[in-house]
């Protein structure tokens, strides 16, 4: 992540709701995920961004410019920011067409520059021909083009866009997805995406904020807020397949032997917790290999004899769960699945390596 | 009908349509006010604004023809642009335009509420300014509710009788309006020519209250 552009701490709080408290999110180049389940106050944080929104308190600084500083009596609003917004129903003029929609924010150039850059947008996303239609003539993917074009044509410093597949189906979503990250790439413009799906925040960001209760918890690549998740709410709503209460054993160097059930395991701490304090310890069910019965000498440092409990397909995966003296999830391919001759009550090896099983101690 | 009636029929319709564009941009100026705004002294404004539709007319026509006077805001005019008002057509205009204010906003506030604020404040992140959001996305979004205002606005002019007369008279040839002769014509027992009048009222009332419901009802 290059140089922070953003730079936002802020409270807003709604009478008899919940309070969004933000401390220090910071955004740079690049796509940046706003992560959280639906209530976490992701909007809020948008808008707060946008400028249609005023925090209660706080300070929003950009690239240089002072967005919002109650202090110095500064508000700047949504009309001098700047910021492209994409809100969640796109809320394309239903009165406009297409082109109408797209050129709103152009009003200032002459018609043909206008008219230029218009085309140009309709062009570079697929939608030649459709510039006579309205809004509700168009696909749901067709809308959140002309809604991101509408955006991005002004050439905005910053591009926020909320839960952009929300109101798309689940192919349309799928499909859309990788091309909305290749577009978002073409303009080079900063941007904050708010999604409470993880796929969709692993697949699209380059940088992840977890939200829980209204606050930013952690900030990070996604691989290590997905991995590495601070606390067990992080671990939670990032859906960590496997969570649970273990017991330090051992201490040395970074590695920390802990018992789970039935168990023992191997997990690194940067931090080690003392030898009998309580962790929980999280497992990302893609980060688990199964093998054969037969434990064979291999690197990762966890080798459990584990039973097949049951087995599940999610999309082209398969969700098997394990017990190995505490229930363990694992994601395999099918071809895996069936070369294993996975079914229930077959009995496997289980093999995590030590860096992928991460600790959290309690209360934290 | 002869050519007098014509003449007023003629006369009625072209006050109300000047009373229009006299209420059209206080009203939705108002209107905009009332929809979007939310401030201390709201509900004071609505009510006043509401007060000439519960008032008896006379009481307006009271009031216009004090504020138009010798002593008020008409002497004033008389002095410095030589312009008379009572007793003359444009107290006519003026009376059926304060007569139907009320209705305009009440109807054209319901359809600027309407508007979802949503296209606002997309437009303001556009860098819209507030006239520019009015004139392109509230105002063409309304604009069903906004004419169904004006034509309820328009029917009430052409009907407005105690005002008018408290503060323009009754003038053969240059204030009586339609609703003056037909009560002109009953005083003088010429039913069957204030019922001709009466017909001619009820037809052009008729078509457009029944267009303004029209365009609201379609609203939905």
């Amino acid at each position: 992540m290059n140089r922070e552009l953003l730079t936002a701490t802020f409270r807003r709080r709604f009478p008899g709701g919940p309070e969004i408290a933000v401390d220090n999110l910071r955004l740079g180049g690049g796509i940046t995920v706003l992560f959280g389940a639906s209530g976490s106050g992701k909007t809020t944080i948008l808008r707060c961004l946008a400028g249609l929104e005023r925090p209660d308190e706080g300070v929003i600084h950009f690239d240089g410019q002072c967005w919002f500083e109650p202090a110095r009596r500064i508000f700047r609003p949504a009309r001098e920011r700047n910021a492209g917004f994409v809100p969640q129903d796109y809320a394309l003029f239903p009165h406009l067409t297409a082109a109408g929609n797209i050129g709103y924010g152009l009003d200032r150039l002459s018609a043909a520059e206008r008219g230029r850059r218009v085309a140009e947008n309709l062009r570079w996303l697929g939608l030649e021909g459709l510039g006579g239609r309205r809004p509700r003539e168009l696909s749901g993917g067709q809308q959140q083009r002309v809604a991101l074009a509408r955006a991005v044509v002004r050439r905005p410093q910053l591009l926020l866009l909320d839960e952009p597949f929300a109101a798309l189906d689940t192919p349309a979503r799928l499909r859309l997805r990788g091309e909305l990250r290749t577009l978002l790439r073409q303009t080079g413009i900063p941007t904050m995406l708010v999604t409470h799906d993880r796929y969709e925040a692993l697949a699209l960001g380059d940088e992840v904020v977890v939200l829980h209760g209204g606050r930013n918890v952690q900030q990070g690549a996604p691989s290590e807020v997905f991995s590495r998740p601070v606390n067990l709410a992080v671990a939670e709503i990032t859906a960590m397949e496997t969570i649970r209460p273990g017991r330090i054993l051992e201490t040395g160097e970074d590695l920390a032997t802990v018992a789970v059930g039935d168990a023992r395991l191997i997990g690194v701490a940067e931090v080690p917790p003392a030898v009998g304090s309580g962790v929980y310890v999280c497992i990302r069910a893609e980060d688990v290999i199964l093998t054969g019965a037969d434990p064979v000498p291999s690197s990762p440092r966890n080798s459990l004899a584990a039973t097949v409990r049951s087995l599940a397909r999610e999309g082209p995966l398969v969700r098997v769960e394990l017990d190995c003296g505490f229930p363990l999830a694992a994601l395999l391919t099918r071809p895996a699945c069936q070369e294993l001759a996975l079914q229930e009550g077959v009995k496997v090896t289980a093999l995590i390596k030590a860096p992928q099983v991460h600790l959290i101690p309690f209360a934290r | 009908m002869n050519a007098a009636d014509w003449q007023i029929v003629g006369f009625t319709l072209r006050m109300a349509l000047v009373g229009l564009a006299l209420v059209l941009p206080p009203g939705l100026a108002l209107a905009w006010w009332l929809a979007k705004r939310n401030c201390p002294g709201k509900s004071l404004v609505e009510t006043l604004v509401t007060l000439p539709l519960v008032l008896p007319p006379v009481v307006t026509g009271l009031v216009l023809l004090d504020f138009f006077g010798r002593h008020g805001m008409g002497g004033w005019l008389h002095r410095t642009l030589g312009l008379d008002v009572v007793f003359t057509w444009r107290a006519v205009a003026v009376a059926v335009a304060a007569m139907s204010l009320p209705l305009f906003v009440r109807s054209a506030r319901t359809a600027l509420e309407e508007v979802d604020v949503k296209y606002e404040q997309l437009a303001r992140t556009l860098g819209a300014g507030e006239w520019r959001i009015f004139f392109t996305i509230t105002l063409p979004l309304a604009r069903r509710g906004v004419l169904a205002g004006v034509l309820l606005a328009f029917a009430r002019a052409l009907g407005e009788f105690g005002a008018t007369i408290t503060v323009a008279g009754n003038i053969p040839g240059r204030t009586t309006t339609l609703p003056v002769a037909i009560y002109e014509a009953v005083q003088a027992d010429e039913d069957g020519h204030a019922w001709t009048l009466a017909a001619v009222s009820a037809v052009i009332a008729f078509t457009a209250v029944f267009l303004s419901e029209k365009l609201s009802r379609r609203r939905r």
